[in-house]
């Protein structure tokens, strides 16, 4: 049974990010086969998929760090906001200190002002002056966050941004997701967890060994398994399982 | 205990890349430090050209012969000759590298110590590449020149000392193939005592008289000729040393050069390929290029860090070394454009070893374990090993920046040969290890 937390509106005329057969090869390995998606304003977009299904080699390429060998990006965002896996900042630098440095690379107006604005999104003023390599894991990450929202990104694409964390780390996490979404931000995440998935999207995408296996709400994905009685993560295997993987 | 033991060894032998670095790393090391500490050979390799194969090399003082010949073979007791039929191809074998030194004994030494009673002069060329071989060198062969001047000083000196002899007794006396009867001071002596004794004042005694004039005369010019034989028993043979390459770097101030260039290379490589490193080991990499900054941007960043910081180090290490060494900073410039270019080329290097490791510690590693053979295979002297090996170091040597640091250091410290090739040469490196790097950030992330 899908458990969707109370997700905030998603306005569905616009499109703020479309990608078109993208391809992907790393010698005679497809890492993707042809992968379109497109995500709206506000919208909360869960990638999941087996390892090695494709689910950070596509968020790379539309992030830009990758390009792809076919397809396009048809639909690209004035700002995409950035989060790797593993938390992107230096440990020797303050949460201050590493704020302002990419907010100056983003080229912020007023990086000062911004730098404030993210740690008070954050809550994490109280820790502004703290290397980032004494905080906890949970914290790491909110500054891995706040760091890909310092220039306003209208997409925020995240890779695993709640592995490692506990269960209330996580819940913080969310948290401050579900509040940028609400305030219009697309955020596309790539994840494990299911139960997350179900609980955290409007959309989900379905990787395996690189192929495209499903675009649609959770719901329809159960729907699509037709199994009753089974929780998401026993359906999302049934689902594998009736594909072929 | 024991199956903590077990479980490493077994890790060792699953990971043969790291325990053939272990072993071979070392025997590596230790040789490289053999070949550039030995300062060459026992025996030296020495071209030898004898000018007076074929010729008389007999020299006659005084009825007395003696054969530069068997006397120049005390000069192989402590070289190992290769001999040569030219002048030309004993310093073309220099320049080539072939030989550590070369040695001519021109045709007219056996002459010109005969019938002018000078010094006679050997050459001797060698490669100046740097101070350390070209005082070897040096020293080896006129330290055996020394021992040749000692044995024909001895022979010269009994020749003087009959001259003396005859000047004090008088008797007869040969040169140049004519006979003199010598009166000899003891007989002068008694030939003017016996005239003072009897020629009242104003006699006409005038023949006695006129002998002892001329012996005066002649024992004058037999003084003067034996001042000339002892100024020749103090050295028979002179050495004429020439430098065929490098300059007249003293050994301090090479060492100085030596010292700034380690400390160039250290600082710089393990900066530059530490910062790339972190990058990726800190996850910022993939989010910096971006369009945050570019990947060419970012390197052109860390080399400009490791740069300013070595150079700056080493700057202060001159400054300190000038208090103990002089230091000529009217060459200032030239010391900063040396600097300069080889820290660019050490960063080019040390950001190729950071974008292929991946990773701060075996980045650091690498860099760390590259410095120390590059700085001594830049330090193996020509002649120390086979000109086919030396060959092979030189090559290597060419690929890195250590050795066209050193020669711009020498050149702008000591102005020691030309620096615009060296400077030109660390370019060429910069631009190649720069792509290099570029290239090796495509799998960086």
């Amino acid at each position: 049974m899908s458990d969707s937390a109370n997700l905030p509106a998603v306005e569905t005329t616009t499109v703020t990010l479309a990608a078109e057969g993208l391809v992907k090869r790393y010698g005679d390995r497809v890492a993707l086969r042809a992968v379109s998606l497109s995500a709206r304003p506000g919208e909360l977009v869960a990638i999941i998929g087996p390892n090695g299904a494709g689910k950070t080699t596509l968020l790379s390429i539309l992030a830009g760090i990758q390009r792809p060998d076919e397809g396009s990006i048809t639909v690209a965002p004035a700002g995409i906001g950035w989060v790797p896996q593993q938390a992107a900042v230096y440990n020797k630098l303050t949460v201050e200190e590493n704020l302002s440095l990419f907010a100056r690379l983003e080229r912020c107006p007023d990086p000062g002002a911004t730098v404030e604005r993210m740690l008070e999104l954050s809550d994490l003023g109280e820790r502004a002056r703290d290397q980032v390599g004494t905080l906890s894991g949970g914290n790491k990450q909110r500054v891995n966050i706040a760091i890909g929202l310092l220039a306003e990104p209208d997409v925020l694409l995240l890779d695993e941004p709640s592995a490692a964390l506990d269960p209330r780390q996580r819940a913080r996490l969310w948290e401050f997701i579900l509040r940028l979404a609400g305030e219009g931000t697309t955020v596309i995440y790539a994840t494990h967890n299911i139960q997350e998935a179900d609980r955290y999207a409007n959309q989900l995408i379905v990787l395996a060994d690189g192929e495209l296996l499903f675009d649609g709400a959770p719901q329809a994905l159960e729907r699509e398994v037709g199994t009753t009685g089974l929780d998401f993560e026993e359906a999302f295997v049934e689902f594998l399982h009736g594909r072929g993987h | 205990m024991r199956w903590l033991l077990l479980k490493d060894l077994r890790i060792l032998r699953r990971s043969p890349l790291l325990v053939a670095l272990l072993v071979l790393y070392p025997i590596v090391i230790a040789v490289l430090i053999g070949f550039a500490l030995s300062r060459g050979p026992d025996k030296p390799e020495v071209a030898f050209y004898n000018g007076l194969e074929g010729q008389s090399a007999v020299v006659e003082l005084g009825g007395d012969r003696i054969d530069l010949a068997s006397e120049g073979q005390r000069l192989f007791d402590a070289i190992d000759p290769v001999r040569v039929d030219s002048r030309e191809e004993a310093i073309q074998k220099v320049k080539d590298g072939e030989v550590l030194g070369a040695l001519i004994i021109p045709s007219d030494l056996a002459t010109n110590i005969q019938s002018s009673l000078e010094p006679g002069t050997v050459e001797v060329y060698f490669n100046a590449e740097d101070p350390a071989k070209r005082q070897f060198v040096e020293n080896t062969i006129k330290a055996q020149v020394q021992s040749a001047n000692a044995a024909l000083t001895k022979r010269v000196a009994k020749e003087a000392l009959k001259l003396l002899d005859l000047i004090s007794a008088g008797g007869e006396y040969s040169f140049l193939g004519q006979s003199f009867d010598v009166l000899g001071l003891e007989r002068a002596e008694q030939i003017l005592a016996k005239a003072r004794a009897e020629l009242p004042a104003g006699s006409p005694e005038r023949a006695e008289l006129d002998r002892v004039i001329a012996f005066g005369k002649l024992a004058r010019e037999n003084l003067s000729f034996s001042d000339e034989v002892l100024a020749v028993v103090g050295e028979p043979i002179r050495v004429k040393a020439t430098a065929l390459d490098g300059g007249n770097t003293s050994l301090t101030s090479f060492a100085v050069a030596l010292a700034v260039a380690v400390s160039l290379m250290f600082i710089t490589l393990l900066l530059a390929a530490g910062t790339l490193a972190l990058e990726r080991e800190e996850n910022a990499f993939s989010r910096l290029v971006r369009g945050l900054v570019s990947k060419t941007g970012l390197l052109v960043e860390k080399a400009g860090l490791a740069a300013a910081c070595s150079v700056s180090v080493c700057l202060l290490m001159m400054a300190g070394l000038g208090l103990f060494v002089e230091l000529d900073w009217a060459r200032f410039p030239l010391w900063l454009a040396a600097l300069a270019v080889g820290a660019l080329a050490f960063a080019a290097l040390g950001l190729a070893i950071g974008a292929l490791t991946r990773d701060v510690r075996a980045a650091s590693l690498l860099a760390f374990m590259l410095c120390l053979p590059l700085a001594f295979l830049a330090l193996v002297p020509s002649g120390a090993v086979t000109p086919a090996l030396y060959d092979v170091i030189r090559a290597v040597s060419a690929v890195f920046p250590f050795q066209p640091t050193l020669d711009a250091l020498d050149a702008a410290l000591n102005d020691a040969g030309d620096i615009a090739g060296p400077l030109l040469h660390l370019a060429g490196l910069t631009l190649g290890f720069g792509a290099l790097g570029r290239l090796a950030l495509q799998r960086f992330v």
